[in-house]
């Protein structure tokens, strides 16, 4: 007797629990067998191109902070970078140091959470969520001292930062600095050659280099199909120039390269950090500007390299105190494009572990 | 130990196409849904009112109403299982609030339910839109009796800073009836488990006898 | 760092090759006619001298008049980026050809940009709406975009 078997369609989402915020796939599969992908998005879309036309521009950095939820920093700098470069404001040297500091910090906070969660679906549910969420903790406390909050921080104002960072700040950090290698390595230790991270990983939903750039892929998710292109290195914004640190590169673009690619980045990350601590000076953090920022009409693009891949505000001025146009250009959002690519033929276990590994971030991806 | 799931020998598209095509997703189950969250926009306008504890009015001064419930309270208050459910940033404070610096495993809270069925406690986070809010009310029709409904952040008492836009539910109380809120944006871990705290504090009020708590709509 | 390409040195080599495609050649941007967007985007991304192989952002700007379509465009192994243009005139249906064919990561790009502000792209596999939901009226980026009124009420005395 022969069986046959039709191709049902499964969904997925909105609310699951491993779908990295609310985000909706429609699987049609054969057995566990996926023949196609329907990624729907849109749950999370709060208009937040709309509403910055009509607050100032320094209203707008509490809008930017809620997108990229996980990693507020820079989406704070991209936007910021964007506003210099409309009205050809300087930063100050300290506020740029901070900034650095600031978005290599949140570098590290958000490759913390991507592995976590990571982990947490390939099954083993909230052991090494907890393990990198408690070094996470130890981050957030030195943004709150920075700054006040911990998620949402709008730390950075249009020509440097609003506050300088407190006594307390520098001894906290230097114990970070001088923990943390030890951190990575116990983390690391844990996962990179665990057998079942291996074969449930290696090889599956790969990307080649090829597609990766085509489909106008970016980050840490680019750089494991093997193309070493870090906006960073590519365009240094802020102090990037004045530090070195080292670019990894995977070569098949399979979920484990792109979970390697993120531990690796954490490690250049602390030590751009030592390299900023070491090479700041005392002076004002924040240009002076006046009290409602009024660039000249014109439009600017500055794309920075955030942790989820190429950040850039595309801004429109028409010469008033509010943005004609604002549109984000989310990294989460245009990392979705190959969906279909990494998941056809793969299991429905892999759909969730390769989504994963894209580390998306509904905030962006919906605003 | 065979090769887990990801197989390296994946068939790939076309081996399935040769004894049927794959099914088209059809543009009629967006259409449809599409009217679903129209309809739902355009009746759920007004808040549920604030559901009230009915406490009879010999006993106002004593916490529980009857024995019964004062031990069944007691049970329930100590293991609020809640769904795991996130939308926006205060998704990560709750997060953050269920890991090892503040534990809300100390109040039995740690085991976040997947299934709504085995919930007693919704801790909505996040911005909720037009788009998503289907699904929290089928999420909360489908939690069994005795549910509590926790709006955490500005965005779910209010809108928060989005309350203007076009796609965005102006509190989540339009859709499903709230015990407590706590404001923040985001709420601190603390503040969280303060307003968990005040939900413990309801509960001791609730009785068997008289309406549940979070209203019969 | 990278090297922006100004529209004034893309427009000669655009020009020879389109001849009627070049609107105008700017410091920051290179417009040109919609109707050529798609081929003049092909030659950029294949032709060897000028290898833009990122296709970085592609959005809508709305001047009330016409409909600005922007593509910010990177090369990898040159360093070096464009901004490309194409204006698209009237409000009622505005149509540009689809990109998809050249990058496929305006896939999602696109049906942004239909969803939000009503430019339709042609030869786009699966433009329907992305952000918002089936059904939903108008185009709230638009400048013009009045929601319908609502009746959002707060608490007596808020």
């Amino acid at each position: 007797m022969t069986t046959h078997s039709e191709p049902t369609i499964v969904n997925i989402g909105p609310h699951h629990p491993s779908t990295h915020g609310v985000f909706r796939m429609r699987l049609t599969m054969d057995g566990e067998n996926i023949l196609d992908v329907e990624p729907v998005i849109g749950y999370l879309h709060r208009g937040s191109e709309k509403l910055a036309e009509e607050r100032n521009y320094t209203q707008v950095i509490t809008l930017t902070d809620r997108m990229d939820y996980v990693a507020s920093m820079t989406n704070n700098q991209a936007y910021v970078l964007s506003c210099e470069a409309l009205a050809g404001v300087t930063p100050t040297e300290r506020g740029m140091y901070l900034r650095v500091i600031g978005a290599e910090l949140q570098r590290i906070v958000s490759h913390l959470v991507a592995t976590g969660f990571f982990l947490q679906d390939l099954g083993a549910f909230a052991t090494p969520l907890m393990y990198s969420m408690r070094e996470r903790e130890r981050i957030l406390d030195l943004f709150e001292m920075l700054c006040g909050a911990r998620i949402t921080v709008s730390y950075m104002r249009i020509g440097g930062v609003f506050q300088d960072a407190p006594a307390e700040f520098w001894p906290a950090l230097r114990r970070i600095l001088d923990d943390f290698p030890a951190y990575i390595d116990e983390l690391e230790g844990l996962i990179t050659d665990n057998e079942i991270v291996t074969y449930r990983t290696k090889g599956v939903g790969a990307i080649s280099g090829a597609d990766a750039i085509n489909g106008s892929l970016t980050g840490p998710v680019l750089r494991a199909s093997g193309v070493s292109w870090d906006v960073r290195v590519a365009a240094p914004y802020d102090v990037y120039d004045r530090v070195t640190f080292d670019v990894p590169v995977g070569d098949t673009g399979d979920n484990y390269d792109r979970y390697l690619m993120r531990i690796r980045e954490i490690r250049e990350s602390l030590k751009i950090v030592e390299q900023c601590v070491a090479q700041i000076q005392p002076g004002p953090v924040r240009a002076t500007n006046a009290m409602l920022f009024r660039p000249p009409p014109g439009e600017s693009y500055v794309p920075i390299e955030a942790p989820k891949g190429e950040l850039g505000f595309y801004l429109v001025s028409d010469g008033t105190i509010a943005p004609y146009r604002m549109h984000v250009r989310a990294p989460s959002l245009i990392n979705l494009t190959l969906m279909k690519q990494m998941l056809v033929g793969w299991k429905l276990a892999d759909a969730i572990v390769s989504f994963g590994s894209l580390d998306v971030n509904m905030g962006e991806v919906d605003r | 130990m065979t090769q887990g799931a990801g197989s390296q020998d994946a068939p790939g598209f076309a081996a399935y196409g040769q004894s049927f095509p794959p099914p088209v997703v059809e543009w009629d189950m967006d259409r449809i849904e599409g009217e679903g969250i129209e309809q739902l926009k355009w009746s759920a306008q007004e808040a549920f009112p604030d559901p009230e504890i009915d406490v009879p009015e010999d006993l106002q001064n004593n916490i529980a109403v009857t024995s019964v419930d004062a031990l069944l309270n007691w049970g329930r208050r100590n293991a609020v299982w809640p769904v795991a459910f996130g939308l926006a940033c205060c998704v990560f404070e709750m997060i953050a609030s269920a890991m090892s610096r503040f534990d809300i495993s100390r109040f039995g809270m740690e085991a976040m339910r997947a299934s709504p069925r085995q919930a007693d406690l919704l801790i909505v986070s996040g911005t909720l839109t037009w788009k998503m809010a289907p699904a929290v009310r089928r999420i909360y029709d489908q939690m069994s009796e005795p549910k509590w409904v926790i709006a955490m952040g500005v965005c779910a008492t209010s809108g928060g800073p989005y309350y203007q836009g076009y796609s965005v539910v102006p509190g989540v109380n339009h859709i499903v009836p709230v015990d407590v809120y706590v404001p923040g944006c985001p709420p601190r871990p603390d503040a969280l488990i303060y307003g968990i705290m005040q939900l413990h504090d309801k509960i001791r009020k609730y009785s068997v006898s008289h309406a549940p708590a979070g209203g019969t709509r | 760092m990278t090297t922006a390409v100004t529209g004034n040195e893309l427009a000669d080599t655009v020009q020879r090759r389109f001849p009627e495609a070049v609107e105008e050649a700017s410091e920051g941007a290179l417009r040109v006619a919609p109707d050529a967007i798609a081929d003049v985007c092909r030659f950029l991304r294949e032709d060897a001298l000028q290898d833009f192989d990122l296709l970085s952002s592609l959005t809508a700007v709305d001047y009330v008049e016409y409909f600005e379509i922007v593509y910010h465009l990177t090369s990898i192994a040159r360093n070096a980026s464009v901004v490309l243009k194409a204006r698209v005139y009237g409000r009622e249906a505005p149509a540009l050809p689809s990109v998809v064919g050249v990058w496929q990561g305006a896939d999602l790009q696109e049906r942004e940009a239909f969803d939000l502000m009503g430019v339709t792209f042609t030869g786009h596999p699966n433009l329907k709406r992305m952000l918002t939901w089936e059904g939903f009226q108008g185009y709230p980026l638009r400048r013009d975009y009045l929601e319908p009124p609502l009746p959002y009420t707060w608490p007596q005395g808020g």
